[in-house]
């Protein structure tokens, strides 16, 4: 429908932000784009991997986002204008190298996009990653529409080149999520004379240098400052002296702004809108901090801009009353997203006004139906999923094999193995390939009297990301666990991406496969395949496995995600009950089909008090047939 | 006041994945840019597994862009493509002056589908919605779609029906230029006829 990649400058699409940050790579001529997918940045490399071919780019899914960076910042030193993407927890794994290409620049334009998550709507943490530019003297940008997305992200471009650096843009999921008008801009050609100048000093700051470097670096940011000064991303809008200045940037400036006008108070309150967040346009805050005595500042998360903010004035506006009104006094939270009612409270309470947002009675009507009438939908494995199998024999096998068994894991569709739906088996869960280093160390305590089996569950995408450096410790440390990797061919929990163990790469072209069960048996370490459809042989296959110890083991679970097989396969069985044969309430089983295996496709169903096959969710997978005591549940192969 | 011209127009989609609740949101957000509106959309779908609450924002304007989430008892239209995820989110965004018209067939949540919790009847549920709003359509859109062999196309039919009462300026035309920009010739049938059906909806009053 929209297209990003559509010749029509002028025209207007209705772009999702992440689309229009690939549309503003695309005007600003970009050549390489790599990351590794995360919520809710993916869709920036999706949209430009599908276009890739049409326009000559190098488009990758790189195994993780530190490598992703080192590609762009290799085509950059090469001539070509590159961007990476990656979610807020993806930029700490790319820090390291951040914090080196920082200090020695580059050639052609950077751009670092790190879309955060506050609300943690699809995340482990809210981290505000705006610190990160601070902390390494990089420019900052922070997009407020989807126009803006586009606009700053073919502007960090030129930015880049003019100060040899990398600059960051930071979106937000209410930013890369949303859709919203964009008028779109000439695209670029990409220019074809790629080459490494080796005349060139070396980049490295190894020569004794970094503090060298790091001067520079901070003369740049008062030249970057300079640029920022006449930013048509920043702006005033309101009465000459407001009686309330609000100062904002990234999704604070339309809640702001629809706060204000809701509450009819144009003539009171001012916004100066801030695009370029880091360094701060200095000159620019001043000229407006001096007319207004009180201050609201409305940002996501952080008191990033409140506390860049309160410095400036300290250093540069001595001796005037000037109350500082956010996060720190409570009027804006510091955790959790934002929004138009949270902006309404806080300008209420500062100018004493009164504004009801809805009426008591009905609000209370409203709460009453909900807490009465409206239950949670709770997520869930998906129909067919291996990893429910998976959880099933293993919680079968731990209890079977009775040394309570402790199970590590990471990021990924099976971290929702410490819910229901994966039994509550997954008893830690942390960051990229972190379960199997934390059963490194469980692994290593047998000397303090620890007598527990330790398992940690890896994907195949996030075994490449991050697993593997932890299973080499472990072997070479001896570590006693068990390394179960849940390959379901692709990054599913974030669209079904290639990973290197994917015979086809970003833009559908083959490309070499890394086998995960070779490496694993190259490094020494014993490896069993289970098929987790098939429960009983992977309980009885996990149960060997958890009474021999001394060293670390492999297990491989090895089925293609349901969603991802439904595209090019027909399912495997017909599934029906056996009317007769489910006993129902009378079972004894306690609906242990619908209770605990908690499949979508099984119904109880409250009038007959059995179980049923939803056939319109079912994707026959069949394993269900396995934990029915009364063999009720019947599976048919399809041909 | 008419709600054509109400700045901003504030339609909240509210359904279940699967359901094609973003796809109609895009579509119906592309077909009001066509228009010369402008028009954002806040899409909330968590972890997105099936089964999971999806919502769309849609916020329509001649002047301005707004931000992606509709604030509280500001919603004027919610769509509702499943009745619960209707009711939850009158509940939560709506007022005494929110309009709905929502499908009438429900999709359990797992909870209910374990028996462990109950699923509220079709009566409580309307009632709930009637005593919670201005005013609210029901259509049996679910049937409709299986009446045309796919239970997928749902939720062209309420766009259909939502056109057809015309609480809201958009123009029965315009959605269909954008349902043939993205659809081949078979499907694009299919889905045409679905639009149509829902549009000449007869709601017995």
């Amino acid at each position: 429908m929209s297209g990003i990649a559509v010749n029509a400058p002028q025209t207007i699409q209705l772009l999702m932000g992440n689309e229009a940050i690939a549309r503003g790579a695309l005007e600003a001529g970009v050549g390489v784009a790599a990351a590794y997918p995360g919520t809710p940045s993916t869709d920036i490399i999706d949209s430009l991997a599908d276009v890739a071919k049409d326009l000559n780019l190098y488009v990758e899914w790189s195994v993780n986002e530190k490598v992703a960076l080192e590609v762009a910042a290799g085509a950059s030193l090469g001539g070509v204008r590159a961007l990476t993407a990656m979610k807020q927890l993806g930029l700490n794994v790319a820090l390291d190298f951040l914090a080196n290409v920082s200090l020695t620049g580059i050639k052609s334009g950077l751009v670092l996009v790190v879309c955060d998550d506050p609300g943690a709507l699809s995340s482990t943490n809210e981290q505000d990653s705006r610190n990160i530019a601070k902390m390494f003297d990089l420019p900052l940008l922070e997009p407020a529409t989807a126009q803006e997305a586009k606009d700053m992200t073919k502007w960090a471009f030129e930015l880049s080149e003019q100060i040899s650096n990398v600059c960051l843009v930071r979106s937000v999921t209410r930013i890369s999520h949303a859709r919203g008008n964009v008028v779109l801009g000439e695209l670029r050609e990409v220019s074809a004379r790629a080459s490494f100048d080796t005349t060139q000093k070396p980049y490295t700051t190894i020569m004794g240098g970094a503090p060298q470097y790091h001067r520079v670096l901070h003369e740049n940011l008062t030249k970057i400052a300079q640029i920022f000064e006449s930013s048509p991303f920043n702006g005033y809008a309101g009465p000459e002296r407001p009686e309330l200045l609000i100062i904002t940037c990234g999704t604070g400036w339309l809640y702001s702004w629809e706060a204000i006008k809701m509450l009819s108070l144009q003539d009171s309150v001012g916004i100066l809108k801030l695009g370029t967040t880091w360094p701060l346009p200095g000159e620019l805050v001043k000229r407006h901090m001096m007319k207004a005595e009180k201050i609201l500042v409305v940002e996501e998360v952080d008191a990033f801009l409140e506390n860049n903010l309160k410095v400036l004035a300290v250093d540069s506006l001595p001796g005037r009353d000037r109350i500082f009104y956010g996060k720190h006094s409570g009027h804006i939270n510091p955790f959790g997203e934002i929004n138009t009612d949270i902006v309404i409270r806080a300008l209420t309470n500062i100018l004493n006004t009164k504004y009801i947002i809805r009426d008591e009675a009905y609000r209370q009507k409203a709460t009453e139906i909900l807490n009465r009438y409206v239950v949670f939908r709770e997520t869930q494995f998906c129909p067919g999923c291996p990893h429910r199998g998976l959880f099933w024999a293993l919680k079968d096998s731990l209890r079977l094999d009775g040394q309570e068994g402790v199970l590590t894991g990471d990021i990924g569709c099976y971290g929702s193995g410490v819910g229901s739906t994966g039994f509550k088996q997954l008893k830690t869960m942390h960051s990229m390939g972190s379960g199997i280093g934390v059963a490194n160390g469980l692994g290593k305590l047998e000397q303090f009297g620890f007598k527990q089996p330790v398992l940690a569950t890896c994907g195949d995408s996030t075994f490449f990301h991050a697993a593997i450096p932890a299973l080499i410790n472990g072997i070479h440390s001896k570590a006693n666990f068990i390394l179960l990797l849940l390959d379901n061919s692709g990054t599913a929990m974030t669209g079904f991406q290639p990973h290197p163990g994917i015979p086809m790469n970003a833009v559908g072209d083959p490309a070499p496969a890394v086998d995960i069960g070779d490496l694993c048996r190259g490094l020494g370490v014993p490896v069993e395949i289970v098929d987790p459809y098939d429960i009983e042989d992977t309980t009885q296959k996990l149960l060997n496995v958890l009474r021999h110890s001394g060293r670390p083991r492999v297990i491989i679970s090895q089925r293609e995600c349901s969603l991802m097989r439904a595209r090019s396969e027909k399912p495997l069985y017909q599934m029906d009950v056996v009317a007769h044969q489910c006993q129902g309430e009378t079972c004894g089983c306690n609906r242990f089909c619908t209770r605990v295996f908690r499949c979508p496709g099984l119904m109880w169903n409250t009038n007959t008090k059995k179980v049923e096959i939803d056939q319109a969710i079912c994707v026959g997978c069949g394993v269900c047939v396995d934990i029915c005591p009364q063999s009720a549940i019947t599976r048919k192969e399809i041909r | 006041m008419s709600l054509p011209q109400k700045e901003p127009l504030n339609l909240i989609i509210a359904g279940v994945g699967g359901q094609g609740n973003v796809l109609i949101s895009r579509l119906i957000g592309q077909a009001m840019v066509d228009d010369g509106y402008k028009v954002t959309i806040g899409e909330t779908y968590g972890a997105s597994q099936r089964g999971g609450s999806v919502t769309s924002h849609v916020r329509i304007s001649k002047d301005h862009q707004y931000g992606a989430l509709i604030p509280e008892g500001q919603a004027d239209i919610i769509l509702g493509l499943e009745p619960m995820e209707t009711l939850r989110h009158l509940a939560l965004r709506g007022s005494p002056s929110t309009y709905v018209i929502t499908n009438t067939r429900p999709i359990y949540p797992m909870c209910v589908a374990t028996g462990e919790a109950e699923y509220p009847t079709l009566d409580h549920i309307q009632q709930n919605i009637d005593e919670l709003s201005r005013k609210a359509w029901y259509v049996d859109a679910s049937e409709i779609a299986l009446n045309l062999g796919v239970v997928l196309l749902t939720n062209i039919v309420m766009v259909g029906a939502l056109a057809g009462l015309k609480i809201m300026a958009l123009k029965p035309d315009r959605f269909e230029h954008q349902l043939k920009a993205i659809f081949q010739k078979g499907k694009l049938d299919l889905n045409l006829r679905a639009f149509k059906m829902g549009l000449g909806h007869d709601f017995g009053q």
